[in-house]
């Protein structure tokens, strides 16, 4: 059984554990007085120790994406919080800012001080009305107490401000170049990298773009040092550190979000969740959010290489491996966002996959041809799967489409798309071509 | 006519032009305020918009039509969005959106003729721990249940079937 970690989570059970009253006598706001008496430079050498891989998903590390940051003679430097949680099967960046937005609050000072930045914008998505007035409510208490606006804490000549802006319900927004067109007030397209927003970001000026867990954790980082936050981890050595929210959804019996050192394996997660729904076996698992190609369990993790710190798991199965940014992507999938949909038997998966097309079809902005049309292609391709009226080349088809939307478009979202589009016709071929030959679904479309 | 914000929304945007170094970053803000007053982002609202941030119209409605949240035709009194994305299909996402459809008459994306509901499903709402979810307004009603559903249906005051 996973041991739950309360460090990211600490105040989540506390009563009414979103005021500044709360958080204070839990020890808020202690972190960002110790960092305001560091050089900037030694925080973000802490955060590097701490090994935080960004929690959004791409799992690159916090440390060194604040150390891109260079003081720029004539503009000022911003940091842009990405709360745009939006990617299917994703549910943990809203706990934070619903349950304790102070820690939201402090690590974006945290953050702006180490990165030379005196304004943070934190991008919600619209929906979450909950987690903006939260928020909202948090920096108006934070700057009645003058812990926000000119002087931080009476102390420090450094002016710091927060503040909440409005999505409009696009997911591709939670791309980072995409969100700061939306912070603009444009059409949320994602923009040519480079230049990378370490350049030139928000209005033309050097911005840090970081997910809400990771800047959360900019605070536990401190107070407990860098290198002690990384080896909590059971990835420590692979320079996976510390602890983080993990998730899980789909048709388990008791979904939820929890916090753990990293490096839970699935199998350890799904236990966690009560097991797999109505007593049936698991079918298969979308290990952090739609975007991440889905693992079956008789999958092999191969890792010969006798020197790699990932050997000792060659030969498992892929769920009784740690999940880490760098194991998830041997396993052939990616970590993403840490939180698993669980798929069990008896689903239907090209019902499965044709759910997901639709939402990828949906959410393309269509600035790329290949995308805005190899999205709707592989819908309608999987449409005619589950109405029994596929063909075989249509289903060769997916594989071609897919293969020409990699790598050809501005932003991620396309591989986000395709790749789990062609693993799903890769390893559940058999289904696919049931559903040819029987001119309709062996399954009766069930997916519950 | 031209549309005009409320007082306490004029004084809003004053506020919120204060948050950034270019007008044109209160756009979403502002399309959400004065969609809030009118209930839809109408020619007047975009018009007013793009004469308060010194754009040019056809950047507003760019904008407009790019956002899901942003309604380009007027809706009912109370919107709700049931998702469909596959963590609450798998929990039962899709039979409460055909059961909404079924209750109240009308189908995904369509508002009841007394104008009361527009029903219109959505994408993933972050919610997947807690599904399957619906919301209504400003609110998240999760881990529903078709009665949990017609509950909250006949508190908003519509006419069940």
């Amino acid at each position: 059984m996973l041991q739950p970690q309360k460090i990211i989570s600490r105040n989540y059970d506390l009563p009414e554990s979103w005021t500044l009253a709360t958080f204070e006598k839990a020890g808020g706001y202690q972190a960002i007085r110790k960092a305001l008496q560091m050089e900037p430079a030694k925080i973000i050498d802490e955060m590097k120790a701490a090994n935080v891989r960004g929690r959004g998903g791409a799992g690159f590390p916090m440390g060194v994406k604040w150390s891109f940051m260079r003081p720029h003679p004539t503009k000022p430097a911003y940091l842009v919080v990405n709360a745009d949680e939006g990617e299917p099967g994703t549910h943990k960046d809203r706990t934070i800012m619903e349950k304790d937005p102070h820690s939201l609050i402090e690590g974006c000072m945290i953050a702006s001080y180490a990165i030379g930045a005196h304004v943070a914008y934190i991008y919600v998505r619209d929906e979450l009305h909950l987690a903006k007035q939260r928020l909202w409510d948090a920096i108006h208490e934070a700057r009645a107490k003058g812990y926000l606006g000119q002087r931080p804490f009476g102390a420090k000549d450094y002016p710091l401000e927060v503040y909440v802006q409005t999505g409009g319900g696009a997911y591709i927004c939670g791309e980072e170049t995409a969100l700061l067109n939306s912070l603009e007030g444009k059409r949320g397209e994602p923009r040519f990298k480079p230049p990378f927003p370490a350049q030139v970001g928000a209005f033309g000026c050097p911005t840090t773009v970081n997910n809400v867990e990771s800047i959360a954790s900019a605070g536990p980082v401190l107070l407990l040092g860098g290198a002690e936050f990384s080896k909590l981890s059971r990835l420590h050595a692979l320079n996976d550190g510390g602890s983080r929210l993990y998730g899980v959804n789909g048709h388990v019996d008791t979904p939820g979000t929890w916090e753990f050192n990293c490096g839970p394996t699935i199998n350890e997660l799904l236990e966690q969740a009560g097991g797999v729904s109505k007593g049936r076996k698991v079918k298969a698992v979308i290990p952090g959010g739609s975007s991440t190609p889905v693992l079956l369990p008789h999958e092999i993790f191969h890792m010969p290489d006798e020197k790699s710190p990932m050997h000792e798991w060659h030969g498992k199965s892929v769920y009784d491996v740690p999940m880490g940014v760098d194991t998830m992507r041997v396993a052939g999938s990616m970590l993403g966002t840490c939180c698993l949909t669980v798929i069990a038997e008896g689903t239907c998966m090209v019902r499965v996959a044709l759910n997901l097309a639709r939402f990828y079809r949906h959410e393309s902005c269509g600035q790329c041809t290949p995308c805005r049309e190899g999205t709707g292609w592989i819908l309608r391709i999987f449409e005619k799967m589950e109405r029994g009226e596929g063909t075989l080349r249509e289903l060769d088809e997916v594989a071609e489409i897919a293969s020409g939307i990699v790598g050809n478009t501005i932003c991620a979202f396309g591989e986000g798309a395709a790749g789990p589009a062609l693993t799903f016709v890769k390893k559940f071929r058999k289904e696919f071509e049931a559903h040819i030959e029987a001119k309709g679904c062996p399954y009766k479309g069930s997916i519950l | 006519m031209p549309f005009e914000p409320t007082p306490e929304r004029a004084k809003e945007i004053e506020e919120i032009l204060s948050r950034y170094p270019l007008k044109q970053a209160a756009c979403l803000p502002l399309l959400h305020l004065c969609q809030e007053q009118e209930g839809w982002c109408s020619e007047e609202v975009i018009d007013f918009v793009a004469r308060r941030l010194e754009l040019p119209t056809a950047h507003v409605v760019g904008v407009v039509t790019f956002y899901t949240l942003f309604n380009q035709k007027p809706v009912g009194k109370h919107q709700i969005w049931v998702c469909r994305t596959l963590p609450c299909a798998l929990r039962g996402g899709e039979d409460l959106l055909h059961h909404c459809e079924h209750r109240l008459g009308i189908h995904d994306g369509e508002t009841t003729p007394d104008g009361l509901i527009t029903l219109r499903s959505a994408e993933c709402l972050a919610s997947c721990a807690t599904a399957p979810m619906m919301q209504v307004d400003k609110a998240y009603h999760e881990n529903l249940t078709p009665e949990g559903l017609d509950e909250i249906l006949t508190k908003l005051g519509a006419n069940l079937r």
